[in-house]
């Protein structure tokens, strides 16, 4: 990660608070130079004890051996050098072809998801840009998904994507006679079909949110220019709304995608502890390779390969995108 | 400057050096203590139909435990969704209760890791002696030729539960005692939106009793002799193909049924949706959804010619809880006192009549509540014609890898495709290939 | 607001108009469905699906707290999500101040490295923390594991980088003259913040907050790795009612319905802050 969206922002600071009133005290230096630093600690700290020490340790736990006969005592567990990063790369093998399977899911599941999350939420905004009756009771209306919590809407899916008793079914089947017989959405291949759908239902409000405030950030008088200049409001969207979102845009597809990439949440209550084939996700998948099959040290070994993927991409992306902007501005 | 710097450098080492710490081990205590002889904390398994009513049943047998040695027991009745889990963090952390309930098919499991008392002779001495318990529940509780790694509490059988009255509908006199005759009743039942058969064909560990029971009526088994993975020999194919041919051959089952994962198959059963049921000791289930004892019979599970027995003639695995110690206990006393309780004489005849299940001890089972005909089947099942899930360190992988493969035959046969030798060889092979290299 | 000036013509009226028709019914069916469906006596959800109840009651509503202590798992989910959100934007907001108002070295390292904790896969570091929990809690006695108190640190820990983030993004646009002009009256920077650069940035926090209180309320990785019977919260103690022999859907529903209430009214009412805080903080 050589940028971050942060370092994007147009710099607003220029001397610190403190450099002006330099001599007022006599603690003023100490204070000026530890203060920064004293406000950081508690973050510092829980950063600190919940994600980055245990990240360390997930990476020693996957060069260890780590299997029911030792996950009593771990320290003892002996070590295995390299040997889960090999089972887990090994795509020949079943457990590396399994993992690589998961991974490729995901990477369509993910592609899928954040595309159509980004094209609903920014459609929605745009169409709710301008006033007209009954605009605020949509906009509030369309952030409920995002409000509920996972479960209670995702366990709503699952009612409706039930067999027998499902209003899906019901719907396409019995109503509208699109099958020929009820269909299945929790198991076989369907599921990820129900699995995109969940994730795109509870996932474009946050794209709508995000480009909602985008909008407001654009200055009316680029729209007035351009209506003087006689650009039609498909012309305005094309040449002044999607072009000013761009850095809004960057940053949001890339906070969907590493949410959508790890998120455990909806798969795990939509199909339980064993994700059928079509949709497994990665994030259970490895929570499975750990706890249902209890190795804990292949577990770990997958989730620093996800880590270095993820690490990756929003490297790339971030090196990528910076510098098309830069170049386009 | 300097002094913020050593600081944050403090604060950095303090975490390492409690990382460090970590990575010592969970369990700072090795073996058991009696460091809090007053007090025990005990994981009950989810028996009932739910969780309210297990604390009912058993809160007041705790009361009595307080009463007559003053420990004090803490109860918690974790569901099944959670146990192993619960019971693998409690493994690793050396933070669990002192007595917990397990699945008698993850006892040699568990046993690997090494976290539960032995029952050597002496401990089991202090509850009156191995000789107490029934030998084919003694047959699932650890691997063998070690000690036990825990003792039985409540063993159950399969047995085929059936609806009398849509029996009597179609004109059928007595139950099907081989899968030939099930299947061909199951045709003449599943008709006007009602099934013959009901299954859980989403719930792995459900499969994995079906199939293991189908392969042994093959005459094959999915561990060899010195317990490595066989998945794929032909007995075992057929078996399992034989058992998903209920829904995709023989159409007994409801499609619908290849998503039940939940009890559902009871329920449709309770309700009069499918005629036919395979479960272990339903009968409090059953009673409890509003189905009235006089509404359905209970048979011995199928087998595919003859009589229920040993060998190719077994209809049923060994089914039950067992009750084990946390090792680093720190009231082992106390826990020895309290599983002698739950497994004194008294106590199981009260435990098991409220759960339908049959006393692994032998004097609480000839008492005459567990002689009534239903009883009657399932401890005939037990005695004659059961036998034990395999005792290997691994079985908790393998009821995950072939029960998650069956659950794709059945989303496969429910989706119409179709399911053939070569398919469900495919499936095994792969669940095969995911066992841990042994 | 942006209005465009001139009328816009049919053909984009048009599309408005079927567009959100459509996301109307794709938003309005589930929570058609949860809402319908907890109305339902158990017969109506186990059949065949229908549209309407045949005919209302309210026995789920009652049901529900008794098929599962929902009440104490509330409690919890409430507490737990309550303190870590209040927690969470103390120290964010703490945080934010030191890397919007100060330069001093280390700083880039730190906001790279606390975003960077965003993309980390919770299941990496699943097993690891509750180990670290454990033995904190067998080294000095105070119990992490099990009690509300690591869950809190945990969920408080989740939102801390959005927040900072967001937080950064919004006390930057709070023009410095301000807190300067403060400082020249007198007050420290601590006194800086809190009467100036705070009062001026209750859009952005109260965005953070609900951001943090959301990620709590519906959290289930850990939840169902970190609680006992005792401490168990909503996420994990909805899932009791599919356990039983029955699956209860008019009771899920209507317990789905208990739980979403408080976020979703809450979310609805605090959203104008919402938006106005991610349009100051996170997308400038």
């Amino acid at each position: 990660m050589t940028t971050t969206a942060q370092a994007e922002r147009p710099a607003v600071r220029k001397n610190p608070p403190g450099t002006a009133r330099g001599p007022r005290r006599r603690t003023g230096r100490i204070h000026r130079v530890g203060l920064p630093y004293l406000l950081l600690l508690p973050a510092l700290l829980l950063e600190l004890l919940v994600h980055l020490v245990p990240m360390v340790i997930g990476i020693v736990m996957s060069f260890k051996e780590l299997t029911q006969f030792y996950i009593r005592d771990w320290g003892a567990a002996p070590w295995s050098a390299l040997d889960n990063y090999t089972v887990s790369v090994d795509f020949d093998a079943p457990v590396g072809e399994a993992l690589l399977h998961s991974f490729l899911v995901t990477i369509a599941f993910t592609l899928l998801s954040v595309g159509l999350c980004w094209l609903i939420g920014t459609a929605a905004a745009v169409f709710l840009q301008d006033a007209f009756r009954g605009r605020g009771l949509l906009r509030a209306l369309f952030l409920v998904p995002y409000a509920l919590p996972v479960y209670a809407a995702v366990i709503t899916w699952v009612f409706m994507f039930q067999h027998d008793n499902g209003l899906v079914n019901h719907v396409l089947h019995d109503q509208l006679g699109l099958t020929d017989k009820p269909s299945f959405w929790l198991i076989g291949d369907n599921s990820f079909i129900a699995l995109l759908t969940v994730s795109v239902w509870k996932g474009w409000p946050f794209a709508f949110l995000i480009v909602m405030a985008g909008l407001q950030n654009i200055p009316g008088e680029l729209y007035e220019a351009a209506a003087l200049d006689g650009a039609g409001v498909w012309q305005q969207l094309r040449r002044i709304t999607l072009p000013s979102l761009r850095p809004v845009n960057q940053v949001l597809v890339l906070v969907l995608f590493l949410w959508t990439f790890n998120d455990f949440n909806t798969p795990f209550v939509l199909f339980g502890r064993t994700a059928p084939e079509a949709a497994d996700l990665i994030s259970v998948h490895i929570y499975q390779a750990s706890f249902v099959t209890w190795n804990f040290g292949t577990g770990s070994a997958m989730s620093v390969l996800l880590l270095l993927f993820l690490l990756l991409v929003t490297g790339g992306y971030l090196a990528l995108t910076s510098r098309g902007r830069r170049k386009a501005s | 400057m300097r002094s913020i710097r050593a600081a944050a450098a403090g604060a950095v080492t303090l975490s390492l050096a409690l990382a460090a710490t970590a990575c010592g081990g969970g369990s700072a205590t090795g073996g058991g203590s009696n460091d809090s002889p007053k007090t025990l904390t005990y994981w009950a398994s989810n028996q009932g139909a739910s969780i309210e009513v297990d604390k009912k049943v058993l809160q007041p047998e705790l009361d009595k435990f307080e009463k007559q040695t003053g420990i004090k027991v803490k109860l918690e009745v974790v569901p099944w969704s959670d146990l192993l889990n619960r019971i693998l963090t409690a493994t690793t952390s050396g933070q669990g209760p002192d007595v917990l309930n397990i699945g008698n098919t993850w006892s040699a499991s568990l046993q690997a890791t090494g976290a539960l008392l032995p029952w050597d002779a002496e401990n089991f001495g202090k509850i009156g002696g191995r000789d107490r318990f029934v030998d084919s529940a003694l047959g699932s509780t650890g691997a063998q030729g070690k000690d036990p790694a825990a003792v039985p509490l409540y063993s159950m059988s399969y047995a085929l539960y059936y609806n009398k009255k849509l029996f009597a509908d179609a004109g059928i006199s007595k139950p099907p005692a081989t899968w030939d005759e099930l299947v061909a009743d199951g045709k003449k039942l599943s008709k006007d939106g009602k099934w013959g058969l009901g299954m859980e064909g989403s719930n792995p560990s459900e499969n994995i009793h079906h199939a293991f029971v189908f392969a042994k009526q093959h005459g094959a088994d999915f561990f060899t002799a010195d317990g490595k993975a066989d998945f794929t020999g032909d007995g075992t194919v057929a078996a399992v193909k034989q058992y998903v041919d209920l829904m995709a051959k023989d159409k007994v089952i409801a499609p619908g049924n290849a998503e039940y994962a939940q009890n559902q198959s009871v329920s449709d059963f309770a309700k009069g949706k499918t005629a036919m049921l395979l479960w272990q000791s339903a009968s409090a289930n059953l009673e409890s959804q509003g189905m009235s004892k006089d509404d359905y019979g209970i048979a011995p599970v199928p087998v595919q010619s003859g009589t229920p027995g040993t060998g190719k003639q077994v209809n049923s695995m060994v089914a039950g809880i067992n009750l084990a110690v946390f090792k680093n206990t720190d009231n082992t006393d106390g826990a020895a006192k309290f599983v002698k309780f739950m497994t004194s004489d008294a106590e199981q005849k009260i435990l098991n009549k409220a759960y339908s299940t049959i006393p692994p001890v032998r004097s609480a089972q000839a008492d005459a509540a567990f002689a009534t005909p239903a009883n009657g089947v399932l401890k005939d099942t037990l005695a004659k014609s059961a036998v034990a899930l395999p005792q290997v360190a691994d079985e908790s992988q393998f009821e995950t890898a072939v029960g998650t493969a069956i659950k794709g035959l059945f989303a496969d046969a429910a989706a119409g495709r179709p399911v053939t030798t070569g398919s469900v060889k495919a499936a095994l092979e792969k669940a095969q290939q995911q066992m841990p290299a042994a | 607001m942006t209005t465009s000036p001139m009328a816009p013509p049919r053909s984009f009226l048009w599309s408005r108009r079927i567009f959100l028709t459509l996301l109307t019914g794709f938003v309005l069916v589930p929570v058609y469905v949860m809402v319908s469906s907890s109305l339902k006596p158990l017969a109506d959800v186990t059949g065949k699906f229908r549209w309407l109840p045949s005919e209302l009651t309210i026995r789920p509503y009652i049901d529900i707290w008794s098929t599962v202590p929902l009440a104490r798992y509330f409690v919890n989910s409430l507490v737990v999500a309550g303190a870590a959100t209040v927690c969470s934007v103390v120290i964010a907001v703490f945080a934010a101040y030191a890397v919007s108002r100060y330069d001093f070295r280390g700083k880039r390292v730190f906001t790279v490295t606390v975003l960077s904790t965003q993309m980390f896969p919770g299941i990496l570091f699943l097993l690891p923390l509750f180990l670290i929990y454990v033995n904190i809690g067998n080294a000095t006695g105070i119990a992490l594991f099990g009690s509300r108190g690591g869950l809190i640190l945990t969920y408080l820990t989740f939102s801390l980088p959005f927040s900072i983030w967001m937080l950064i993004g919004y006390f930057d646009s709070v023009p410095r003259d301000l807190d300067e002009a403060a400082l020249v009256d007198g007050c420290g920077p601590l006194g800086a913040l809190f009467r100036v650069v705070v009062p001026a940035a209750v859009p952005g926090i109260i965005a953070v907050a609900v951001y943090a209180f959301m990620t709590a309320w519906g959290e289930v990785l850990f939840a169902s790795v970190m609680t006992n019977d005792t401490t168990r919260t909503l996420a994990v103690g909805l899932q009791g009612y599919s356990t039983l022999n029955d699956v209860y859907w008019n009771q899920i529903m209507a317990a789905s319905l208990v739980v979403s209430v408080p976020v979703v009214a809450g979310f609805l009412l605090l959203q104008r802050y919402l938006v106005a805080g991610l349009t100051a903080g996170a997308v400038k």
